[in-house]
């Protein structure tokens, strides 16, 4: 396809980019340059950005960033061994366990997390039993590790896909070699595994960082006033200071940051990428064969059951957990209003609305990213690479700055959108845009030029060839970028925080505020909300997955 | 002293290897010749220690190995897909197993050189294996075979992925390394030609069991069974009835056998170089297909309810297609079969 069709095709994503990305983007950076009050211009910024405040605010980030991907990798890698190399039952099902975990909306895993580990916990209840009254030694929530074990919930299915991908598909010849000429199995693992896997490894904790770099919900939830990354001082001075130029400044820095971070990761992954032959991964996975290789199997999944089951488990049954036992108290709360449900309207509505954004969001993001992987996919070269980093920016740029940059540039003409219902779908599929797009054209790509070539050579005209080619794949993508836009529009919290009228809440945002309030009934009405909100969540992505082939994939 | 006494593998249910009996005395040159899944590259993998059999004992000079770890064996296996490291370069490749072994820096680099030399890629330690052709890879990785000096050499398809100019090239070279390095070498290949062309001795695999075992001449020359005489190429195999008098009653007509077979049904070999035009010759047919090959046109002759038979003409004038011929058959080149007729017919072997 010609450089003109592509553009073609990659206009209407374009425009949506201008408009709902780079403008805002646009007048953050202009409000921030001028500092309506204080010192303008870019001294002004700079004089936020050297604050001890914020310098304090962006060692945490840092270190928490840093000290959760190192975590994660180390928790994930033994798993990715043991998917890579051995065959057992219940793979896929851990698999898809992974996979929901990583989509999850953030508060619902942040409320997970505040049910295992807060005062709630039914640890404490069971300490409470052993010890006595008044024994409840898990508070958790608010420490430092509270945010690490949700990061590592969290990303985990990052490093298992990534790595355990390649991990599979990594020659065993190399290794056999290697064994072959005297190395011993640890020897092999540090001389020929290692380096080999080391790109993926990289580039999955490149993704990891920048991930917990930009963490916003579980460090709201689950945090306190001593563990504030960039994001949530974004929105403390934008909510709670009202300081507006000031948010701009961090979101500025918080730019800045991101973008080294993709360059500084691009330039890692060069230097360490390696040129080798992948093979298919179903002959290199076999039954354990001794009693050593079925209790490394059985620990290791046992131990990833526990991380990504258990505080799953826990939130379920905190929800059904009454004062008296177990029943629905909880759930036929959702449906009352006023003064017991903390919120403008019964939560319930919010469910409805949470619904209605998505189905919006999944049209919206579903026809302006198979247009843009379209463009993409059909097109190699750099007009095409330069298209696909453009639709990435969303992803790398945080959801707080995105609904930051909708309240600065959109509140006023020429595009008022205040009002609109519209706002939070396309602040939505801003988000969504990027996933979309990355899910889908591989797919595309995967068409065999051969075949196109094959149709017309046996007599059938373009427009034919198209459709009996190109269509069914197309078709394909759409209902798997359709699912994936609907799932995160399910989960956004960031930006809709932001955007979201109080008396339209989205499930993620009501969730936030009913934890936010006393009482064990709001407690019980937050872990049913984000129960629901979790099955929603995985039924979407668990109809993705089954029409997804197994290539390792990110998204 | 390799010995292997009673080796069966299997994966899963699939039996791979049966009751394997098998010994190679210390510098032979040995290679190992069947049908893609006859089992050899698994008997390989069992000798290296990458598989263990489901029964049987793999020993070298009388030890058992069966509690030996691969990485503790000694021996050199060159894998058919190669298995080259990809992230090092080739002096890294084939230092690798010197530095297992603890070698000093020096003698490390002395060793590369020279078998780099050996293989005929001297100078090239630090170019990417990535960026080297199919034959400079196969001669990496066997460097890094023969590299640690291994007691036992083995080679899986060596030369499988190469074109056929140094497949023709490259035995011939290969040869005179194993007589430089003077290791035990065990050469699997599903190539005939290869097979017999390198090694001093050939074991041809069957469905996972020895079929035959001796010098590539005397299989070459007289195929031990009906599968060996199809497997090595040659087509003209068919039941025969012995009788009286050195004669045998083939589908094609009478030829003379050897005085001592004994009676009854046999398999019956004609080589297709053993023919020559007799006008009252016992094999009469129609030429119906003909191949110019050089020094001779191999010929298809057409019989009336007989399989048809290959022949090499090397006569003058050249038969043409259509031609009425009347051969006979040189009692040389007349080869009876030790197994049963059933074989002889079975036509299921691979080309």
């Amino acid at each position: 396809m010609r450089g003109r069709t592509a553009l073609l095709l990659g206009a209407l994503p374009l425009a949506f980019l201008a408009v709902f990305f780079v403008y805002p983007v646009a007048s953050i950076v202009g409000m921030g340059l001028d500092g309506r009050d204080g010192g303008g211009g870019l001294g002004g910024v700079l004089q936020t950005w050297l604050a001890p405040r914020t310098l304090d605010v962006l060692w945490f980030t840092l270190w928490q960033a840093a000290l959760s991907t190192v975590l994660t990798v180390l928790a994930a890698l033994p798993v990715a061994f043991v998917f890579a190399r051995f065959e057992f039952r219940g793979k896929r099902l851990l698999r898809a366990l992974a996979t929901v975990a990583f989509v999850l909306p953030t508060v619902v895993v942040a409320s997970a997390f505040v049910a295992l580990l807060g005062p709630r916990s039914p640890l404490n209840d069971v300490i409470e039993a052993v010890l006595g009254a008044g024994q409840r030694p898990i508070a958790l929530d608010g420490s430092i590790w509270a945010i690490l074990l949700a990061h590592v919930f969290f990303d985990f299915a990052i490093v298992l896909r990534l790595v355990g991908g390649v991990w599979a598909q990594l020659d065993p010849r190399a290794e056999e070699a290697a064994r072959v000429l005297g190395a011993s199995g640890w020897a092999v693992f540090r001389e020929v595994t290692l380096p080999l896997l080391r790109p993926a490894i990289a580039s999955a904790a490149a993704i990891v960082f920048l991930f917990t770099f930009t963490s916003f919900g579980v460090i709201l939830l689950l945090g306190s006033a001593g563990t504030v990354t960039l994001e949530v001082e974004i929105y403390r001075a934008t909510a709670q200071l009202l300081d507006l130029p000031l948010a701009s400044s961090l979101a500025l820095l918080q730019m800045s940051a991101v973008i080294l971070l993709l360059l500084v990761s691009a330039r890692v992954g060069e230097r360490l990428a390696v040129a080798q032959r992948l093979r298919p991964a179903e002959d290199s996975a076999r039954r354990p064969r001794d009693r050593r290789e079925r209790v490394t199997v059985a620990a290791t999944t046992g131990a990833m059951l526990l991380l990504l089951g258990g505080p799953l488990a826990i939130l379920v049954e905190r929800s059904f957990a009454t004062s008296a036992g177990y029943g629905l108290d909880a759930y036929r709360a959702l449906g009352q209003t006023g003064a017991r449900s903390g919120l403008f309207v019964p939560p319930i509505e919010a469910i409805g609305n949470s619904l209605a954004f998505a189905v919006a969001t999944m049209l919206l993001a579903t026809i302006l990213g198979l247009l843009a992987a379209a463009a993409v996919a059909y097109r190699r070269g750099s007009v095409s690479g330069g298209l696909d980093a453009l639709l990435m920016l969303p992803l790398g740029t945080s959801a707080v700055t995105l609904g930051f940059g909708f309240i600065v540039a959109l509140d006023e003409p020429p595009l008022d959108l205040r009002t609109s219902p519209l706002l939070i779908p396309l602040a939505h599929t801003l988000v969504a845009i990027p996933f979309v797009v990355r899910a889908t054209v591989p797919l595309i790509r995967s068409i065999e030029p051969r075949l196109r070539e094959a149709a017309a050579v046996l007599g059938a005209p373009p427009r034919r060839v198209w459709r009996e080619v190109d269509a069914p794949v197309i078709a394909r993508a759409a209902a798997i970028g359709a699912g994936f836009a609907f799932a995160v529009s399910l989960g956004e919290f960031g930006a809709t925080l932001f955007i979201a009228r109080p008396d339209v809440p989205t499930v993620p945002v009501a969730i936030f505020r009913l934890l936010g309030l006393p009482g064990a009934l709001t407690f019980g009405q937050a872990m049913a909300m984000s129960t629901i909100l979790m099955i929603l969540t995985a039924a979407a992505v668990l109809v993705v997955e089954r029409w997804r082939s197994g290539q390792p994939q990110v998204f | 002293m390799l010995t292997l006494g009673g080796v069966s593998a299997a994966y899963g249910d699939r039996r791979v290897l049966e009751d394997i009996d098998l010994s190679i005395p210390d510098g032979a040159l040995v290679s190992i010749l069947g049908p893609s899944g006859s089992g050899k590259t698994t008997l390989l993998r069992l000798i290296a220690g990458l598989e263990r059999p489901t029964a049987g004992r793999i020993s070298w000079d009388g030890a058992d190995l069966a509690r030996v770890a691969v990485h503790e064996r000694g021996f050199g296996l060159m894998f058919q897909d190669l298995g080259l490291f990809p992230h090092r370069d080739v002096a890294g490749n084939v230092s690798f197993g010197l530095r297992m072994r603890g070698d000093d820096e020096p003698s490390i680099r002395r060793r590369v050189a020279e078998v780099l030399e050996l293989v005929g890629l001297p100078g090239s330690e630090g170019r990417q294996v990535a960026r080297l052709s199919g034959g400079e890879q196969q001669r990496v990785a066997l460097a890094r075979a023969i590299a640690p000096r291994p007691r036992l050499l083995m080679l899986d398809e060596p030369l499988g992925s190469l074109d056929r100019e140094l497949r023709e090239r490259l035995p011939l070279e290969l040869r005179t390394i194993f007589q430089q390095i003077g290791a035990t070498v065990l050469y699997v290949t599903h190539d005939q030609e290869e097979a017999l062309g390198i090694a001093d001795r050939t074991v041809i695999l069957r469905e996972g069991r020895i079929e035959a075992d001796g010098p590539p001449e005397s299989l070459w020359q007289r195929p031990p069974s009906a599968f060996v005489a199809r497997f090595l190429g040659f087509r003209n195999v068919a039941p025969a009835v012995m009788v009286a008098g050195g004669r045998a009653t083939t589908p094609w007509g009478q030829v003379v056998v050897a005085p001592d077979v004994p009676d009854g049904i046999h398999s019956i070999f004609l080589r297709p170089d053993a023919f020559t035009p007799q006008t009252d010759g016992p094999i009469r047919g129609t030429v119906t297909g003909r191949l110019f090959r050089g020094d001779h046109v191999r010929l298809r002759l057409a019989i009336p309810d007989a399989p048809p038979l290959e022949i090499e003409a090397r006569w003058t004038p050249l038969p043409a297609v259509g031609d009425e011929l009347a051969l006979a058959v040189d009692p040389g080149g007349v080869v009876v079969l030790p197994r049963g007729a059933d074989e002889a017919t079975a036509g299921t072997f691979p080309a």
